[in-house]
């Protein structure tokens, strides 16, 4: 009852300040309506805290700072240069594959079964590629020319496959039930931040190359499908991430619980403060993460906002606003949007390693489309395109209501249905249909915000 | 003797399926061509157009099954189908009065639009999810088959077999009378001339005199039309599931691409290349080559270039290598 009061009351805030003509006030002031958005998030999640628990409350904050982050690298894409990326799910999953890959234990009878062979597969992937672009770059067209390339293809496909078959089974074998994988370097988890950027970044850097400059719906297919052949990677190659058998227990950059409960001094401090140890030590983790992640999305966010008002941010804007006279004026277009275009994803790759992190898990299938791209559109969207501000406060705010809409649907589909009889079909299926509500409800706010208050929440300057 | 063997088994595996597939892709990515060559944005709720076309047809063939009405051996759906079209027509056109007219009259980018649609396919697939639930539904009846690989056996008296299904029947068929209606249309008819015209150049066609209003309608209505039948084939010939549509986006995306965005024949074209190379690619040769080479020089691989995992990665490969060397697309489309 009171979180849907909750709700229909920010619900309230939002329009005014989406739309301050629409119900008949004038607008605040830009600084007074940002902060005071700002101060309504934070009451909601105090108000969560006291209400359900400090736990949930602290956990809705983490995935909150995370998005926030998503959509800030989002935002760098669309919002500093018009680019299109619809394939952040992709990116994201890369962050999660570096979280594996730095900090996993290796699993040592898998690298002696295998690692060789994929080691000579991948050189081998790298020799047919480069073969292939010598022969297209150094031989006249011609439909020799086409053959050769053809040849040289399917030889390396099947070469390397002659090498990789046996080494992925042979990994695959090693006690298959917990391991069956190269495992990791087995370093600090923190250190997967930056490498996911990194592997994001090349990802983006090699769709980019390919698919920038041209018609602009071209770039955001090309995003598209990497995702998808991203995401396929990790859920069927088992050597590498354990595929759908899921990677558990990576290391956490912060205290377990469980250690937490047993030293005194944390004992101590919770009988200090009155509260029960086994609770509070969870609350402790969670606070953990949540100050690393603040930390990462202030540095981030100030990164963004001082690239934003420096001559390459204008320069940025100008392009946007026209690539013909910013290409008129000497601007190397295609060259920028690439760049710009490297730069989100690696912000969204170190998001993705972070989310791995909180989760402690790599779990492949668990990557939608529907969750990891278009939510954090509709983050962005509403936020306020080109506005960094504007994005982490849409992270914020839709991945609150992404979270407690659940609660307030089927709160909705209750009274709607309680006229009906128990055993009602439709009144059933109306219950059992809630968790599809909130799909429906960001395609409808994404829609009503790009119509109605297309500058966001928090428009750019 | 061998040969034959191996050329019947490459039509079971390769020839047969692929055909089916390629003509599913060939009418969605029609249907995304025909909304770029008139709205000029690439329709991200496509796909989910065709989950919605597909789910009211659904719906009809279970109410029709319940009453007893049938049309053995056919499939209950195909006399769904009508109905399921008009359905989905009436969704889309309410979807552009709604969303779309509004940035047609702003003149919007059509980045703005693609937005859009991406929120369109957003609300679609909640309404797909929240009608008839996000699980596998089957709705196929009547015959299965309209030659089994075991009558195929018999008649034949070859090792191999080839069987047909009803689905595939059905699919080859409809595609080849939709595909020859939709360029009578395109060419024959006046209404079909002036979509070309205004596709090819808007001021010259409003000049003389073309709606635009008009024009935008029946491109919807066609975009529909298509999206019903090829998300029902698809159903009919694999199953029902809200997220495989959702998949199938790439696919049909790429095969528009690589005819060419806002050309018809080339969508037909990408779509058969598209699904061709996804089937090859992901097929195990081991017992075809087996047929033609002596037996000692048999592959003791199954001689796969790529695991069917990764059929999405052959369409994604394809559009890359497009994007490349042919941004237009085979039968060179337009450009924004």
């Amino acid at each position: 009852m009171i979180v849907t009061l909750l709700g229909l009351a920010c619900f309230a805030l939002l329009v005014v300040s989406l739309t301050p003509r629409l119900v008949g006030m004038a607008p605040l002031p830009d600084r007074i309506r940002n902060v005071s958005l700002f101060a309504i998030m934070a009451l909601l999640i105090t108000i969560v805290g006291l209400i359900q628990s400090w736990n949930v409350a602290l956990a809705l904050l983490n995935l909150c700072l995370i998005s926030s982050i998503m959509a800030l690298g989002v935002n760098i894409q669309w919002g500093y240069a018009g680019l299109l990326n619809v394939g952040i799910m992709g990116f994201a999953a890369l962050g999660g594959v570096a979280a594996v890959l730095i900090s996993a234990d290796p699993v040592a009878d898998a690298w002696a079964a295998g690692a060789l062979g994929i080691f000579v597969s991948f050189i081998l992937a790298v020799v047919t590629v480069m073969a292939a672009i010598y022969t297209y770059r150094n031989i006249a067209p011609s439909m020799a020319r086409n053959l050769a390339l053809f040849a040289i293809i399917v030889i390396g496909l099947v070469v390397i496959r002659y090498f990789y078959g046996p080494a992925r089974d042979a990994i695959e074998d090693v006690n298959p039930a917990s391991e069956g994988y190269l495992g990791g370097l087995g370093l600090p988890i923190i250190l997967a931040w930056p490498v996911g950027g990194v592997f994001a970044g090349l990802a983006a850097w090699v769709i980019g190359k390919t698919a920038l400059g041209l018609r602009s719906d071209y770039l955001a297919i090309a995003t598209l499908g990497i995702a998808e052949i991203i995401v396929a990677i990790i859920k069927h190659e088992d050597w590498l991430t354990r595929g759908v058998k899921n990677v558990s227990g990576l290391p956490r950059p912060v205290p377990y619980e469980i250690d937490l409960q047993q030293s005194q001094w944390f004992v101590d401090l919770a009988t200090r403060l009155g509260q029960d140890p086994a609770l509070s030590s969870s609350v402790f983790v969670k606070l953990c993460y949540a100050i690393l992640f603040a930390i990462v999305l202030l540095a981030v966010l100030w990164l963004s906002e001082r690239a934003l008002n420096s001559p390459w941010g204008r320069m940025m804007r100008a392009i946007r606003d026209n690539e013909v006279s910013a290409n008129a004026m000497g601007k190397d277009v295609v060259a920028r949007h690439l760049q710009v275009f490297v730069l989100g994803s690696i912000v969204v790759g170190i998001a993705g390693a972070m989310l791995t992190t909180l989760d402690g898990q790599l779990t492949p299938g668990a990557y939608q489309p529907l969750r990891f791209t278009f939510l954090i559109w509709v983050m962005v969207i509403l936020g306020g395109s080109g506005n960094n501000w504007g994005a982490v406060l849409g992270g914020f705010v839709v991945w609150f209501f992404w979270i407690q809409a659940e609660p307030i649907g089927s709160w909705l589909m209750e009274t709607i249905t309680s006229g009906m009889a128990e055993d009602n079909a439709l009144r059933i299926h109306l219950l059992n249909s809630t968790a599809h509500m909130r799909l429906m409800t960001m395609g409808i706010i994404l829609l009503l915000v790009l119509r109605f208050s297309p500058r966001g929440l928090i428009p750019e300057k | 003797m061998e040969l034959l063997n191996a050329f019947i088994l490459l039509s079971n595996f390769v020839l047969v399926p692929a055909i089916a597939y390629g003509s599913q892709l060939a009418l969605g990515a029609l249907g995304v061509t025909l909304i770029y060559g008139i709205l000029r944005f690439s329709n991200f709720a496509h796909g989910d157009t065709m989950a919605f076309g597909a789910m009211v047809t659904i719906l009809f063939t279970w109410w029709f099954q319940s009453m007893g009405i049938s049309i053995d051996p056919l499939p209950t759906a195909l006399l769904a189908l009508p109905f399921g079209i008009l359905c989905c027509i009436g969704f889309v056109l309410a979807t552009d009065r709604i969303v779309y007219r509004f940035y047609r009259r702003q003149k919007a980018a059509p980045v703005i639009f693609l937005i859009a649609s991406m929120g369109v396919m957003f609300v679609t697939n909640g309404i797909v999810r929240f009608i008839i639930g996000p699980n596998d539904q089957q709705f196929a009846d009547g015959e299965r088959f309209i030659v089994k690989a075991r009558t195929f056996k018999q008649m034949t008296g070859l090792e191999e077999g080839l069987s047909f299904k009803v689905s595939q029947g059905i699919t080859v068929v409809t595609a080849i009378l939709v595909v020859i209606a939709l360029f009578w249309f395109l060419n024959r008819t006046r209404t079909g001339k002036s979509m070309r015209a205004y596709s090819d150049n808007e001021d010259l066609a409003l000049l003389s005199g073309i709606n635009p209003d008009k024009v935008v309608m029946v491109a919807w209505i066609i975009a529909a039309t298509l999206a019903t039948i090829a998300g029902t084939l698809y159903g009919l010939d694999k199953s029902f599931k809200p997220f495989t549509y959702l998949q199938l986006l790439l696919p049909i995306f790429a095969a528009a691409i690589v005819g060419g965005l806002g050309s018809p024949i080339g969508a037909i074209a990408g779509g058969f290349v598209i699904a061709f190379s996804e089937i090859m690619v992901t097929y195990a040769y081991k017992k075809f080559i087996a047929y033609l080479v002596p037996e000692s020089w048999e592959p003791d691989t199954l001689v796969q270039l790529l695991s069917t995992d990764y059929k999405f990665a052959v369409s994604f490969m394809i559009l890359l290598l497009v994007l490349l060397f042919r941004p237009t697309g085979i039968f060179a489309g337009k450009s924004v």
